[in-house]
């Protein structure tokens, strides 16, 4: 197990090191610089090359980069063009709190929701019931997330009014970003318990249970739902990959100071260094998920530990 | 009926025919046939495969069925609500909103089932020559994939669209370069199944030659898992597409997708609904058929997921 977990280490450190440097370079190519093209030509020559050497941009690009790795492990992520001298870390802090609330509403409706759905769908198999939780699923695996936040932004906020529209002011700004990221998260939830539920009230504990005479709620509980919730990890990695590329849409749309609207943002401006710190935090956290859902799925599934081990 | 003891003459003896025992009664089927036949019996699937059918007729018709361009212009007729004339009504610069739809539809079919065959053959080119190679070849594809797992492919997609011009093209390429990774571990996974296979072995034993092994024993049986995987590979990249183009960074004004057209009703959903539902509307009947049509057809080719 140690050493698959530090097998797992080197792989997102090369990872990661590998992402770094794609982008630095793609961001690099790009034609154009981060600053207004119009304002930047009224200036002398020597101005210009005051303002490209604080920033960095003068030197080769090999120096470039490997100034920004070394700066990137001493935690400064350079400086912002388009939020003027503003040092990237200290952006990206200020944006975390209204994306994390959001995921992780997103998340709680959507576990919730989609548990109890599947749930009665599984019990209640081949009923009106199960279709309507299939037919849910089956939306909202595939509207797309943004075309939900702009359905439900319209009809919800803007038409009865319950919601505010957008912006950031009061908690109750965070309602409906968090539904429409929790749509997909519903779906894919429920679909996935109706599935394993339906396989376990079929195993022979179940008819063993019912035998002794347990009562039908008893069952569900502490026998059905137990054995059918522990896969649900198979799908966390999907699921915070779907919330993850929701967040760039949901956010804009409700223009909540966000890590998605604001990665929107700086790409319209080409704000290089924020591009490159954003997308570097972005597969750092996608990576470093993945490996826990990994870890995780491999304590709860012996087989899967034994086959890792023969590898 | 006689009445009355049965006659001798009745009687006849059954003999067994060792011929006939062994005759196949009824014609042979090929794996895809089998699954067809379980497709067609499954009502949902039936029903989508019809409806998209029918949108990929109105995407290549569409267009010509009224006397509008998707691109002409007309600044006396702006915003117009849908009418006889304009029938899913008119944008901000009056241009014709039916044809855009469907001229929408067809870059959006376009890119998606361009992006996904790219995917089909990168990935399963490169997951079958890392199973078939084994080794050393294998080792190193291997470790090339694991790294490009771990790259969130959205991220990428949005890099490469950025460097890049925004057109058609771009946004195939932008898309097939992360998206073949699944198929070729599916592929791979596939073919190191089959390999230890006992059918495999007896076709060795017999003398079968490689490439007859692949063409007929590796390609039939994997076929079906690289069928399902494309039915979900269209769907994501039109969600892809769609996406890029939503938050500004995939095609741009005049020309139309899905996505576009659902951005630019986004910018006026308080005043013109319309022009935000109807593409919306379109691109979720696009998700919804081809998302049971892959169930359906999952079920159908591949009995052991069927649950």
């Amino acid at each position: 197990m140690n050493r698959y977990i530090l097998k797992r280490l080197v792989y997102l450190a090369v990872t990661l090191l590998v992402i770094t440097t794609l982008t630095f370079f793609l961001m690099h190519s790009l034609p154009g610089t981060p600053f207004d093209e119009d304002k930047i030509s009224r200036l002398s020559a020597a101005q210009q090359q005051q303002i490209y050497a604080s920033y960095g941009l003068d030197k080769p690009l090999y120096i470039q980069f490997f100034r920004y790795l070394t700066n990137m492990f001493k935690g400064d992520f350079g400086t912002s063009t388009l939020y003027l001298g503003m040092p990237v870390s200290r952006i990206v802090l200020n944006r975390i709190l209204p994306s994390a609330l959001i995921g992780f509403q997103a998340v709680l409706f959507g576990v919730v929701i989609g548990l109890v759905l599947g749930i009665i769908a599984a019990y209640r198999h081949n009923t009106s019931m199960d279709y309507m939780t299939m037919i849910i699923s089956v939306l909202g695996i595939s509207i797309p997330n943004f075309v939900v936040a702009a359905l439900l932004q319209y009809f919800l906020g803007f038409k009865l009014g319950w919601f505010p529209v957008a912006y950031w002011e009061s908690y109750a700004n965070s309602i409906l970003p968090s539904l429409a990221l929790s749509f997909g998260v519903i779906a894919q939830i429920a679909r996935f318990i109706r599935t394993e539920m339906l396989s376990v009230l079929q195993q022979d504990y179940i008819l063993m249970a019912q035998s002794k005479g347990l009562s039908p709620a008893k069952i569900l509980v502490k026998h059905a739902l137990r054995n059918s919730i522990l896969p649900v990890v198979t799908i966390l990695g999907s699921i915070v990959v779907n919330l993850l590329t929701g967040s760039l849409a949901v956010e804009s749309i409700y223009s909540v100071p966000g890590i998605g609207s604001l990665f929107v943002d700086t790409i319209k401006a080409n704000d290089y260094s924020t591009i490159l710190g954003l997308t570097v935090f972005y597969s750092a956290f996608y990576v470093v998920v993945i490996l826990i859902i990994d870890i995780l799925y491999c304590l709860i599934d012996p087989r899967i530990r034994l086959a890792s081990a023969k590898e | 009926m006689q009445s009355g003891p049965i006659s001798d003459e009745l009687f006849r003896p059954s003999v067994k025919n060792k011929e006939e025992l062994e005759h196949i009664s009824r014609p042979n089927l090929t794996a895809f046939q089998d699954g067809w036949l379980r497709l067609s019996k499954n009502k949902g699937s039936v029903c989508s495969l019809i409806l998209l059918i029918l949108l990929v007729i109105l995407a290549l018709a569409g267009p010509h069925l009224t006397q509008f361009t998707y691109y002409g212009t007309d600044y006396n007729a702006t915003y117009q609500a849908p009418s006889m004339l304009h029938w899913f009504g008119t944008d901000k610069f009056g241009r014709d909103q039916w044809a855009r739809v469907w001229y929408g539809t067809r870059i959006s079919l376009l890119i998606a089932v361009v992006a996904a065959a790219l995917d089909l053959i990168v990935g399963v080119s490169y997951g079958a020559v890392s199973a078939l190679f084994g080794g050393k070849v294998d080792a190193v594809m291997q470790r090339f994939i694991e790294i490009l797992v771990g790259i969130p492919n959205l991220i990428f997609v949005i890099l490469l669209m950025m460097l890049m011009p925004a057109s058609v093209w771009t946004l195939i390429l932008a898309m097939s370069i992360s998206g073949w990774v699944n198929m070729a571990r599916l592929v791979r996974a596939e073919i190191l199944k089959l390999k230890n296979q006992e059918f495999v072995l007896a076709a060795r034993v017999l003398g079968t030659s490689d490439r007859d092994i692949i063409r007929k024993h590796m390609i039939p049986n994997t076929i079906g898992v690289i069928v399902i995987n494309t039915m979900f590979t269209i769907p994501s990249a039109i969600f892809t597409e769609a996406f890029l183009s939503f938050i500004g960074i995939g095609l741009q004004e005049p020309k139309a997708s899905l996505g576009v057209l659902i951005n630019s009703g986004f910018q006026v959903i308080n005043s013109h609904v319309y022009l935000l539902l109807i593409p919306a509307a379109v691109i979720v009947l696009i998700m919804v058929c081809f998302s049971i049509l892959g169930d359906g057809m999952r079920d159908a080719f591949d009995p052991r997921m069927r649950n």
